[in-house]
Parts: structure tokens; sequence; C-alpha cells
């Protein structure tokens, strides 16, 4: 039996998608079978991240409504063959996804994959209450910014209500990711310190995923970061994460961009 | 001294006033989501004499130093109305 876990936010913009498709990546890199699930009903996204936007041919939605079989609608990444994508539906409202129908999928998942990473829409609404229902634990994206702190606190408290696991008197897992974090300006004392989100948010932390523009040139070219540039910071944090999730211990670092001094200068300038 | 003629630097506010806000906010919703159970729970009594849009009904909680509300907004239809006659 797999494990079941969301990646959310209450914010939108977070850093979910990205997140989502470089954990699932480098989980199977390390030669785990994954499979990424796209909760994001009408404004899909995930397909578009991982570069197989022009192969989904059934979604989520179809599954749920007996229109397609599960393994039809599953994508294969090219680059990794146990890394699978099921994609959300772009044109279905968001009510066709049922509280049943998500039940039997995932259950579906959970038992034929290691990891199933729920990628849940922003917000707190029906969508991202059913893509934390059925989770084992949780990856809460948070950018280092007073409104995307304040969303996963909310988010934390349903997470707390609103999952299968806390409805029968559990607690899962809960863990923080910090994205788009920027080491000098924190130093400087202009962003929100890691010690002051943890503090603030209660929960331990996943990684620290630097700024970095390798992000978003990885989804230009439709790749998660960790495939695109796996020497860059941002994927070296990701692994990192990766290897935490699966119950090591690795020192918590924030991965710097290896430059040459004229290149760091040149940078600057520009 | 010195403090006073140097620019504060922004997170130690930004951490203070999230501090405040979230201890008024997890006392409030519970760290629970009072809000949501309740929501659901009114609608689904509601639902039971009216048809109602699960979309249109909105619960708010408001709070101020001396008294909380709760704003509980549900658009019915013309032909819940009847549903329930």
């Amino acid at each position: 039996m797999g494990t079941v876990i969301v990646v959310t936010s209450g914010k939108g913009g977070v850093g979910k998608t990205t997140s989502t498709a470089a954990l699932g990546a480098a989980l199977a890199a390390s030669g785990d079978s994954v499979a990424v699930v796209d909760f994001d009903v009408g404004l899909r996204n995930l397909d578009l991240v991982m570069g197989a936007e022009r192969r989904v041919v059934f979604d989520f939605i179809n599954v749920v409504q007996g229109q397609a079989k599960l393994a039809q609608a599953m994508i294969r990444d090219k680059r990794l063959p146990n890394l699978f994508l099921l994609p959300a539906s772009q044109t279905r409202d968001k009510d066709a996804l049922t509280e049943d129908g998500v039940r039997r999928v995932i259950e579906a998942l959970r038992a034929s994959f290691d990891w199933v990473i729920c990628d849940s829409p922003a917000g707190i609404e029906r969508g991202a209450i059913l893509a934390m229902r059925h989770a084992d634990a949780a990856v809460i994206v948070t950018n280092p910014e007073v409104s995307s702190v304040r969303d996963s606190d909310r988010i934390i408290g349903m997470l707390d209500s609103r999952t299968v696991k806390a409805e029968r008197g559990e607690t899962i897992p809960k863990h923080i990711l910090v994205t788009r974090f920027d080491s000098d300006r924190a130093t400087r004392g202009d962003m929100l310190a890691i010690d002051d989100i943890l503090e603030i948010l209660c929960l331990p932390l996943l990684g620290i995923i630097p700024e970095s523009q390798e992000v978003l040139k990885a989804s230009n070219i439709g790749a998660p970061v960790t495939m695109a540039s796996p020497a860059s910071a941002p994927a070296r944090a990701y692994a990192d994460a990766v290897q935490r999730l699966k119950g090591e211990t690795v020192a918590m670092t924030v991965p710097t961009e290896k430059k040459g001094l004229f290149g760091g200068l040149f940078r600057r300038a520009a | 001294m010195l403090g006073l003629f140097k620019r504060r630097n922004s997170a130690p506010v930004a951490r203070e006033r999230l501090q405040v806000l979230l201890a008024h906010e997890r006392a409030l919703l519970g760290r629970s989501d009072l809000l949501g159970t309740l929501r659901e729970e009114i609608l689904a009594v509601i639902a039971r004499h009216v048809n109602v849009d699960p979309d249109k009904v909105k619960v708010e909680a408001n709070r101020n130093d001396t008294v909380s509300t709760l704003k509980v907004d549900i658009e019915i239809p013309a032909e819940g109305m009847t549903m329930a006659a």
C-alpha cells in the first residue's frame, strides 16, 4: 500500500504544482513508483508543468464517471517510466468530482503505487477538501510572506478536521515546504525567516526551496525542475525534501546556485 | 538608542502582525474549521426543506474587541421556495 500525500497551501501561486511535479519526479528518480494527481478541475496545469499536455486523452472525471478506465487515463512520463500523471478535466464543472469517485480512484492508486501525490487547487472550498480527503500526510507549501503564512494556518486547521483520518480521530503528519526563499533578504531582516514561519505554524520543516530562475525555465520547457536542471539549487532542495519524506535525516540547508565570481557580478549588474 | 535612527526591518513587523492576527483567527475558528462545519450543517438543514445552491450559502464570522458576530447568507431561488410549500 502506497502513501497518499496532499500538496496544499490555501493561497494560490505559491508553488503547489511546481512542488508536486518536482517531488513526484524526485521520488520516481529514487526508484519508487509515483502517481501525481491533478485536483484542479477546470484549471489543470500539472500536465503542462510536466510536459504532458498533448498526451491527455482521458482525465480524472472521465474515470470517476466510468467513461474511461483508470489505466487509460494515467499518462506515463516519457523520461521516468515509474512516474505517472492523472490529469484533471479542463472542461468539466468542478462539481463533477464526487466524494465517492475520488475515494475509489485514490484507493485504486494507493494499491498500485508507492506514492500518490495530490496537487490541490487553491482555496479552501470543495476541491481543496477533496484533494486532502484521503491523505496520509500533507505538504503545506508556504512562501515567506504574510498572506501565504496566514492561508497556510487556515489550511492546517482543515487538515486537522476534514481528512478521513482526522474524522476517525487520527492526525496525519504535516510538513511545511517553504518555497521562493531568499536567504539574503531573510538575513537582512526583510523576509520572514524560516524559524519565524515554523514558530507561527508550529509544524516541522520538509525543505527550503530557494527562489530561482531555474523553476520558470523548467516550466517553460515542461519538465519538473529536478529533471530539467538536476544540479540547480531548487532541484537539490527538492531532492533533499524527498529524502526526508522517505524518513531519512538530511541536514537542513538552503542550496545556492554555483556561479563563477564574474558570472555573479554580471548577473547583479544586469 | 542607535536602533531609533535605523530604519526598522520589515520581517519582524510581518512576524508580529501574523502572530496577533492568527491568535485571533484561531480563537474564532478553532483550529477545526468551525465555519466550514457550520456551513455544511446549516446547508443540510436548509436542503431538507428547500432547494439551495451550495455555492450560495455564505457563512462569515467577524470579531472585534467586545463581540463576535456570525453572518449567514443564503440565497434561495424562487422555485426553491415553492418546494417548501
